[in-house]
């Protein structure tokens, strides 16, 4: 799992049987200094309360979907969690 | 698997159901002279790691969810274990 801050938000019409109703969100992966790392992704929303501006966690690749209500639908990343805190622990710091 | 520094935990109040309860450590992902291998992972602890400590991580769903008893569980990454030594053998050196 990585951290990741919340920048957007995709809506899509025409979408595979199965997507319906699943909200998907366009998410930057953060390094552990909550610095961007890498490129944007589309991720889908498992918490359902996940928005704008907001740091979060997410799994990728076959977990993804296991978030899913349907665990048979093309997700590849998704949102698990809504962070409150992340500690550094002492001496730890980046 | 993979070896990692515990650099910090992760507090999440709102998340998947399978995450109630656990602990999420942060860890720093190093090469086995100890040193940064570049990148980090939120792992759940199943042993009771803390701050600083030389950790197995396990990086594969189905092992993850098996070991937790959560079948179903969109959970791939957990620290299974406290390293305790490295040793690096010579190219042709007996282990």
């Amino acid at each position: 799992m990585q951290l990741a801050r919340v920048v957007g938000t995709v809506v899509a019409t025409v979408k595979s049987p199965g997507l319906e109703g699943v909200k998907l969100l366009v998410i930057q992966p953060l390094d552990r200094s909550l610095r961007p790392v890498g490129s944007e992704l589309v991720a889908a929303d498992a918490v359902h309360m996940a928005g704008p501006g907001e740091l979060v966690y997410f799994v990728a690749a076959r977990e993804a979907s296991q978030a899913m209500p349907d665990p048979f639908v093309p997700v590849d990343h998704a949102i698990v969690g809504i962070v409150d805190a992340v500690s550094s622990l002492p001496g730890e710091e980046p | 698997m993979k070896l990692g520094r515990v650099v910090g935990t992760v507090v999440s109040t709102i998340n998947y159901p399978s995450f109630d309860d656990r602990t999420l450590l942060l860890c720093d992902l190093i090469d086995p002279s100890g040193t940064p291998a570049g990148g980090y992972v939120i792992a759940i602890d199943t042993v009771g790691a803390g701050a600083g400590e030389t950790v197995l991580i396990l990086d594969e769903g189905n092992s993850a969810r098996q070991i937790l008893r959560a079948p179903g569980a969109p959970i791939r990454t957990l620290v299974v274990g406290i390293v305790d030594a490295i040793t690096e053998a010579s190219p042709g050196e007996p282990l």
